[in-house]
């Protein structure tokens, strides 16, 4: 499992997802880092009733 | 849940594994036996009169006196407002009908053949523009036409399809989608096509050098021959795809003016319903949004099988409709709708997209979990009957009805 | 219709019918325009302009290839002006230049559809929505970067629970600080790559420990955040120990720092017996924690800056400052030091050098051995302003340094403050000049002769505002400058002519 996380993150290219605040992906741009910043809204317009019945359905 | 995702696996496998035919032109009546006397087929999920909107109820009495049923507009009224006609959702008879979508025994319809699962699907021949019985229409000019279809042209182009053993439509679209069409809003690419490939055949099937002239100018004046194609052919596709247990595709959308409706694979038949929403858009010189009808029409079916307002990308120009828009956005649009579809279709890929697959198998989940409501590429009807159609424009699918099927979907797995 | 109508047709001019109805919308809005249309002259959209009363003669006789022009105006001079500017749109160059907006997406599902290849998911989205999208994460492959807080403890047994069965790891919830590969994320700083690995449950303990060894000449390798609560009883140090295991493997880290508030008694047992398996060296830094039986490949710190002198092997930082050279006694009733801080280890780091000489002090995050604030009523008092009580509705005050402002005030006028004691924590992710802010601040107060103000800077020179220029302006404004927190804290004592007993700045054995 330590070889896994090696493999995948400490000694891989870092490419980023980021979800939340926009200035943590443009930072990462700027060093050269590829992030792709995801447009994030709550989920089910966040309606917790609707959000935990998507949980559980698995999306 | 690995029960959804098998069954939705087995829902895109069908989605894709359909191959559209389109083989022949029947009357109503012998397409759909069971379509009955005083019986009307519309679009959308089930609505009586009392709570149709006008082009709907133009629509109706304008057929009725179409079959015969009624002397005049104002006696076909009087008898839809007493209950003297039966009214059925295409959807229910395996057909649909764009805007308000009427379907009776006596109109002929297109036939399009799933022959990967055997199954039919039906729709009217599109009048054309202008004032027309989809969009409300009911006038002497509306009948004529009607009446025309039904005695000469439909006849005439079954015997031509017949002849020529049918259009295969899935390699049909695919170069449709490469020339700019997305089958909503767009059919230009694809009508010219089937003319193309009907041509000789109706040039068998006609005698009269007039009357094929005449069959062959419709056919070529009428940029949106193909969308009722398109509708068929989606309604095939779609079909086979209906109750899979577990599976949270949605197998159809369709709109009455009233109401939106949504059916979803796991639900069976259950239509899902919430108010319709109002176009947005650009209208034809002389009128405007006060004008303007409600969402109407099954022709939904052609985005809930990843076409329309999801192949937005292939059609740059019809982007412009939605607002402020710039063509060079279109392919957001498509790039939107894959964050609700489970899968992309190889066979229809859009070039500017570098042949992205168009999108498709709307998930409900999806849906809610991302609050995208569906992109519907429209035409907007006037509201009064009998006026037609006044522009076109984008409409979204409302989420109320997607978050009720989740909830009854997730019933139906005992979650809650 | 009233007014009077024009046509214009261009013979054989083709313009899309979608383009041609916007542009008819915005002929339509001009001042003193009834109604305008262009369209193609078909029959049908003939017919359509006669419905609106657009067509006359002129327009009559239009084919389909043809552009029809129809205006209806209040005036036949409106109505060519009109004419005019439809004719000057139409023969306007097409495109707009720029590309479209890009397209964004919206979940992390199709952000992998852009880059399938991703290998983290960095989540500092509201507290009641990480979780789900942490989980999310997880399940497409993703390890997973939880900046965000309030996350339920729960929702972190959880998570980590699903991520290790998943070999993948979740750094946080409350993760500030992490160095993946040579890459800062979130606050971090430009270190240096070296063979010095760092585990931290603490952010700016992390970040004045990477700066520390960096200034010492030192490199890390990676620099891995496991979030505040890891090593509590209920998560039980799921991400250290999974951090330990990676980097014990790790060919390019050869010695491992652990920087912690002090653990459950049992999950510091399962750790150390881990490290005790390692073949690797260790220093353990549990800020406030004492008499603990470490294996033999392991060496305890008391504070950050000892931890990071261990790391480097013995190096003594700050060798050239002398605390005892730079004092200047404030006058005897200037008796306490207040510390503001905007870093929690560096607030901890403080109390545990103010403990270590024998000083009474209260915060409102007290290490073991100081005061809650409401018990100690008098004398020191050391501020951890990342406190919730500070940036509940507020953002942390790394990112918006006036959150001192209001406290910094109240010190500079207290007669009783001798000594404030300040940390300005730089890098990637802070405000873009707290020093500046802070000079600011001190030049626009009175401040009496006999208050000194002391601060370190936790950054590098190649961080965006650069240590040394952050430090030059904090001299600028009269403040003395320590190498590191933990200089400054001796430093504040030194003040008051309070030296440690022990000096806890250098390494133990």
């Amino acid at each position: 499992m330590s070889d896994e996380i090696n493999e995948t993150l400490l000694n891989a290219d870092l490419k980023v997802v980021n979800l939340g605040l926009e200035s943590f992906a443009l930072e990462l741009t700027q060093q050269g880092v590829e992030v792709v910043h995801v447009d994030w809204t709550p989920p089910a317009g966040g309606d917790p009733a609707l959000a935990e019945l998507l949980s559980k359905l698995g999306v | 849940m690995e029960i959804i995702e098998r069954a939705n696996e087995e829902a895109i496998r069908r989605m894709l594994a359909g191959d559209p035919v389109l083989v022949d032109v029947i009357p109503a009546e012998e397409a759909i036996p069971t379509l009955g006397d005083r019986m009307i087929l519309h679009a959308g999920p089930p609505i009586d009169w009392a709570r149709m909107c006008g082009p709907m109820r133009g629509a109706v009495a304008g057929i009725a006196c179409f079959e015969a049923w009624a002397p005049n507009l104002n006696v076909a009224a009087e008898m839809a407002a007493s209950g003297t006609f039966t009214l059925h959702p295409n959807h229910h008879f395996d057909a649909v009908g764009p805007m308000t979508g009427l379907t009776t025994r006596g109109q002929p319809v297109m036939v399009v053949e799933n022959r990967a699962f055997g199954n039919r699907a039906y729709c009217t021949i599109n009048e054309g523009l202008g004032k027309v019985m989809r969009f409300g229409g009911n006038d002497a000019e509306v009948l004529d036409r009607l009446c025309w279809l039904r005695d000469d042209f439909g006849p005439a182009m079954g015997a031509a399809l017949r002849e020529m053993g049918g259009i295969p439509l899935k390699n049909l679209v695919a170069r449709g989608l490469t020339m700019g069409d997305e089958m909503h809003q767009r059919n230009v690419a694809c009508s010219g096509l089937t003319l193309r490939q009907l041509a000789p055949a109706l040039a068998r099937a006609i005698q009269d050098r007039d009357a094929l002239a005449r069959c062959l100018a419709f056919i070529g004046g009428n940029d949106q021959f193909f969308l009722n194609i398109a509708m068929a052919m989606g309604k095939a596709i779609m079909d086979p795809v209906r109750d899979i247990e577990g599976s949270s595709v949605v197998t159809a959308m369709a709109r009455n003016g009233t109401d939106f409706g949504i059916r979803v694979s796991g639900t069976g038949d259950t239509w899902f319903t919430a108010p319709v929403e109002m176009p947005e858009g650009l209208y034809f010189p002389g009128f405007s949004e006060v004008d303007a009808n409600p969402d109407m029409g099954d022709s939904t079916i052609v985005e809930t099988v990843g076409l329309g307002g999801f192949a937005m990308g292939a059609a740059p120009a019809v982007a412009g409709f939605v607002g402020a828009g710039l063509a060079s956005e279109a392919g957001n649009f498509t790039r939107t709708m894959a964050e609700i579809t489970l899968a992309e279709n190889p066979e229809w890929s859009i070039p500017a997209l570098d042949y992205l697959g168009v999108p498709t198998g709307i998930d409900i989940r999806l849906v809610i979990e991302t609050g995208l409501a569906p992109t519907i590429n429209t035409g907007i009807a006037h509201k009064e009957p009998g006026i037609g159609q006044v522009g076109a424009g984008v409409v979204r699918a409302p989420l109320a009805c997607f978050r009720d099927a989740l909830r009854a979907f997730a019933q139906t797995l005992g979650v809650s | 219709m009233s007014g009077v109508v024009i046509n214009e047709v261009r013979r054989g001019f083709y313009l899309d019918s979608v383009a041609l109805m916007r542009l008819s919308r915005v002929i339509a809005e001009r001042a003193g325009v009834e109604e305008a249309a262009l369209m193609m002259g078909t029959p049908t959209n003939k017919r359509i302009m006669a419905d609106a009363g657009l067509l006359v003669v002129a327009g009559q006789a239009a084919e389909g290839g043809d552009l029809v022009i129809g205006i209806r105006a209040d005036s036949q001079a409106r109505a060519n002006e009109v004419l005019q500017e439809a004719l000057s749109e139409l023969d306007k160059p097409a495109g707009h230049g720029g590309a479209a907006p890009q397209w964004r997406p919206r979940s992390t599902r199709a952000a992998l559809k852009q880059v399938p290849d991703s290998n983290l998911a960095l989540i500092s989205v509201p507290g009641d929505f990480a979780a789900a999208e942490a989980r999310k994460a997880l399940r497409r492959g993703l390890h997973v970067m939880m900046f965000s807080d309030n996350v339920s403890l729960a929702a972190e047994v959880a998570l980590k629970h699903e991520a290790r069965a998943l070999g993948r790891l979740v750094m946080g919830p409350d993760c500030g600080t992490a160095i993946i590969n040579g890459v800062p994320l979130a606050f971090a700083n430009a270190v240096p790559r070296g063979p010095i690995g760092l585990i931290g449950a603490s952010g700016t303990g992390l970040q004045e420990v990477s700066c520390l060894i960096a200034q010492g000449g030192g490199g890390i390798s990676h620099a891995i955040g496991v979030g505040g609560r890891d090593l509590k009883e209920e998560v039980g140090g799921i991400t250290t120990l999974m951090a330990l295991d990676a980097l014990d493997a790790d060919p390019g880290t050869k010695h491992i720092v652990l920087i912690s508030k002090p653990p459950a008694a049992g999950v510091a047992a399962r750790i150390l017996e881990r490290i005790g398996a390692s073949a690797k060296s260790f220093t353990i830094c549990f800020i406030g924690a004492s008499d603990l039986a470490l294996p033999v490949n392991a060496r305890l710190a008391d504070t950050l800056k000892a931890a990071a002198e261990d790391a480097l092997g013995g190096v003594g930082l700050g060798t050239g400052f002398d605390p005892a050279a730079r004092t200047g006694r404030p006058t005897p009733e200037r008796d306490a030091v207040w510390g503001l801080f905007t870093g929690g280890t560096l607030c901890a780091e403080a109390q545990v050098i103010f403990r270590a000489a024998g000083q009474s002090v209260g915060s409102n995050a007290p290490v073991p051995g100081a005061l809650p604030l409401d018990r100690a009523a008098t004398g020191h008092r050391l501020i951890d302003l990342g406190a919730d009580e500070f940036t509940h509705g507020r953002p942390h005050p790394m990112i918006d340094p006036s959150v001192r402002d209001d406290v910094l005030v109240e010190a500079l006028a207290s007669s009783r403050v001798g000594v404030i004691l300040l940390d300005v924590v730089i890098g990637f992710g802070a405000h873009a000049d707290p020093a500046g802010h802070l000079a600011h601040v001190l030049t626009a107060h009175r401040r009496p002769d006999d208050v000194r103000v002391i601060a370190s800077v936790t950054g590098t020179d190649g961080d965006p505002q650069g240590r040394t220029a952050q430090a030059a302006k904090l001299e600028a404004a009269g403040v003395m400058v320590a190498p590191s927190n933990a200089d400054a804290a001796t430093l504040a004592l030194a003040c008051l002519g309070c030296f440690p007993v022990r000096d806890p700045t250098s390494r133990s054995a």
